[in-house]
């Protein structure tokens, strides 16, 4: 087991699209598992990654507990790396940069059709959202970046299996061209 | 309204093609250009809305929401910046209580920034209504402040906040001659129309634009082209901070600049011609228009031309603040009323231009000397400069000098010529053709005025060792940005992208890897831009980066990491609604892992 490349993923604001992309590499996961153990992930439902040497980030920062749990990712992982249109750029979550926070808030809590007891969740529990939503990279440093929305199996396969070769990940144009 | 937009396309002939003329003018009387004027100019040059619109949003001067009866515009120019041109506008702001970049409530005034408006010899300079001022100070502010509060129409302003100097330093070859009105063109027909292209390349005279294109050879083209319907252009969209000698050109010697379009329309056979005047330089439009009627009255324009049969009229044109409009195609583009958006090239103007007709596009300058060219031959001309490039260069220099003004120099000259008779001392470095240009430093003043050295379109910015690197970098970035045509990707994104990341250096957020990506984004701008302004647009890094990379290095911090904005602060508005201030509502600016 100690040999094994350990990866940990996480989604943040995200819609895990890019981790069913992942699990689209069909058969080939089991030749994965034998090379690769998952920390953190959904996979493995581990809530604290540890050194790892792959981190795999879905999603941009939308709230407080983004930046937290992408700061841990940072920490923990050799390689950080962006996965998906919006860890890359904001993506669909970051539509909502165009409408003041102040509208998006109240739209869902104080003046939107059938709000009973109207108030803006304010438990401490509750990470507050920060004003836009940020890529990852405007956040942390970042080594790589796997474009798509979602990016599709083969762009994982590649890029995992260059970086378990020892290889620099290079992605065919062909695997992220979008025209 | 209906009745003024009727009449004005009645006057515009229902042309699509006059739509940036109409539009100038329903902004100048409405102060923004109302929805029901878009409806019913769709109509009435029967384009669609949209595309009326897109041409409303593509320039600075046209606005879709309403501006104030006076719309006021600060320059921005580094070289306004240097003479205090913040704290002015702020003044500004403050003492007629409006916000920079918003209407005032009671829509008397608004106030926003505007790229350079070629005023840099005597800035802080702004507009007012389109208008040009001068030499902003707190007294004038004050002055203009009262007129607006008093509604002053502009008619009754003091002549004296309009007013614009020549200040010609250092008249050379082209500046020191005088020409009578109809002189080139006599001698032109006199020696003959071959004979004279011959005699323009013999002086071996280039594009004074910045590109330095062979004028004979251009011309030649153009002639050549099988096509009967040809066009003169000349490009008056002066629009690279620092340069402001086409405004003196067209102030104090339009006959000269006038008489070289039409001895190009001789030569290439062309019926009609257009001066495009940026819209900063609006102050200038009736003059010129007057000069035109006497050319006309003096039968240098209009139909059979000092009896030689050439029948040759030309028009002004009017921009209406976008600096993409001074590269050649966009500026065509503009001229056709659509938005400035730059052709693909080839095939070039001289093969389709306007109208998709063979068009020469041709600096004001490179006209005036053309003109000069005809009457005193070409070794008049040639006799100075260097052999790769013949002649003077008029320069507009600004920035930290004793002189600002125009100076003309026979090619060749060293920069440090330049410092000394313009009055500049203890200098950092000198911006040589504008921010598309280079930043030489101190160790570069032996250099020479050339194409093959130092090329520049007439922009010279000088810098003292007080100023601040960055502060030159960050405001030239904003300026590309501001001015990106929105077209391809690599510009419009890229230029975005290269702001926030000097802003992020600029404002001390920078950190280990910053500067290796922002010198990666500039090689990506760069190369991958489709026209000038984008593979120009890095300048301003790439070259204070060459020549400075200890002072970039300076300027990070040493850790791997850190966010370009106040991540704390971006929390803030949801902490006022959800009234939090516990310690999990709040966020350190870098992480405990750097």
């Amino acid at each position: 087991m100690t040999d094994k490349i350990r990866v940990a993923t996480v989604s943040l604001a995200g819609c895990f699209g890019c981790h069913m992309s992942l699990l689209d590499i069909d058969e080939r996961l089991l030749q994965l598992a034998d090379r690769v153990a998952f920390d953190r992930s959904p996979i493995t439902d581990i809530k604290h990654c540890e050194a790892c040497d792959i981190g795999l980030i879905e999603g941009g920062v939308c709230n407080s507990e983004n930046v937290h749990t992408l700061r841990e990712f940072r920490k923990h992982c050799k390689f950080l790396v962006a996965v998906g249109a919006c860890a890359i750029n904001g993506g669909l979550p970051g539509y909502r940069n165009y409408i003041p926070l102040e509208e998006c808030l109240g739209e869902s809590y104080l003046d939107g059709i059938g709000i009973e007891n109207p108030q803006i969740p304010s438990d401490p529990e509750l990470p507050l959202l920060l004003d836009k939503v940020y890529p990852v990279h405007e956040v942390v440093k970042i080594d790589y970046f796997l474009p798509g929305c979602p990016p599709v199996a083969d762009v994982f396969w590649t890029f995992l299996t260059d970086l378990l070769e020892g290889r620099e990940p290079a992605l065919p144009y062909e695997l992220i061209h979008y025209d | 309204m209906k009745q003024f937009i009727q009449d004005l396309a009645e006057k515009n002939n229902h042309q699509a093609k006059q739509l940036l003329q109409i539009l100038r003018e329903i902004q100048s009387c409405y102060h923004y250009i109302p929805e029901q004027a878009i409806e019913q100019l769709s109509g009435l040059l029967a384009i669609p809305r949209t595309r009326i619109i897109s041409v409303v949003e593509f320039y600075s001067f046209l606005h879709l929401t309403p501006k104030g009866q006076y719309e006021l515009l600060i320059s921005d120019c580094i070289t306004d910046n240097m003479h205090d041109k913040k704290n002015l506008t702020d003044y500004l702001a403050a003492r007629l209580n409006v916000a920079v970049g918003a209407v005032r409530e009671d829509g008397l005034v608004s106030l926003d920034n505007t790229s350079c408006t070629g005023m840099c010899d005597q800035g802080p300079a702004g507009l007012v209504n389109g208008y040009a001022l001068t030499r902003l100070d707190r007294a004038r502010i004050d002055l203009i402040a009262d007129l607006i509060e008093r509604r002053e129409p502009l008619a009754a302003w003091p002549a004296d906040l309009f007013q614009v100097e020549d200040n010609i330093v250092r008249p050379g070859l082209l500046l020191k001659q005088s020409m009578v009105p109809g002189e080139a063109l006599r001698s032109a027909f006199k020696r003959g129309l071959k004979a004279t292209l011959t005699e323009i390349e013999r002086s071996g005279l280039r594009g004074r634009g910045g590109a330095g294109f062979k004028t004979a050879m251009k011309w030649g083209f153009c002639a050549d082209e099988a096509q009967n319907e040809r066009y003169v252009v000349c490009n008056a969209d002066e629009g690279e901070p620092g340069t402001f000698k086409d405004r003196v050109l067209l102030n104090s010697f339009a006959h000269q600049v006038f008489e070289g379009m039409t001895l190009c329309a001789a030569i290439i056979g062309a019926k009609r011609g257009f001066l495009y005047l940026r819209g900063e330089y609006l102050h200038l439009y009736e003059q010129l228009q007057g000069i035109l009627d006497q050319r006309r009255q003096a039968g240098l324009l209009g139909v059979n031309i000092l009896r030689e049969g050439l029948d040759f009229d030309i028009d002004i044109y009017l921009g209406a603040g976008a600096y993409i409009c001074g590269e050649e195609s966009a500026l065509i583009e503009s001229l056709e009323g659509k938005a400035g958006i730059p052709r693909n090239r080839p095939p070039y103007p001289v093969t389709q231009g306007y109208l998709g007709k063979p068009t020469v596009v041709n600096n004001v300058e490179t006209f005036l000397a053309a003109s000069a060219i005809a009457v005193n031959g070409a070794d008049w001309f040639a006799k100075v400069g260097t052999e790769k490039s013949s002649g003077t260069k008029i320069l507009s220099i600004s920035g930290d000098c004793a002189r600002p003004g125009i100076y003309e120099y026979a090619f060749g000259t060293t920069v440090q010529t330049l410092l000394n008779d313009c009055g500049a001392t203890d200098v950092l470095g000198v911006q040589m053709g504008g921010p598309s240009g280079t930043f030489i430093s101190s160790q570069e003043f032996d250099r020479k005025l050339a194409f093959e050295d130092l090329a520049t379109g007439g922009s010279v910015i000088v810098f003292n060792e007080n100023r601040n690197i960055f502060d030159i970098v960050h405001n030239f970035t904003h300026f590309f940005a501001h001015e990106s045509c929105g077209f391809c990707t690599p510009c419009r994104v890229g230029t975005s992208l290269l702001r926030k990341q000097v802003d992020k250096i600029y404002e001390g957020h920078g950190s280990a890897g910053d500067v290796a990506a922002l010198e990666e984004l500039c090689q990506l701008i760069k190369n991958y831009s489709h026209c000038g302004l984008g593979q120009t647009a890095a300048n301003p890094v790439l070259t204070t980066l060459e020549r400075y990379p200890e002072l970039y290095q300076g300027k990070l911090k040493k850790i791997s990491y850190e966010p370009g904005f106040d991540l704390d602060g971006a929390l803030d508005i949801a902490r006022r609604l959800a009234q939090r201030d516990d310690a999990g509502a709040h966020l350190s600016q870098v992480g405990d892992h750097e």
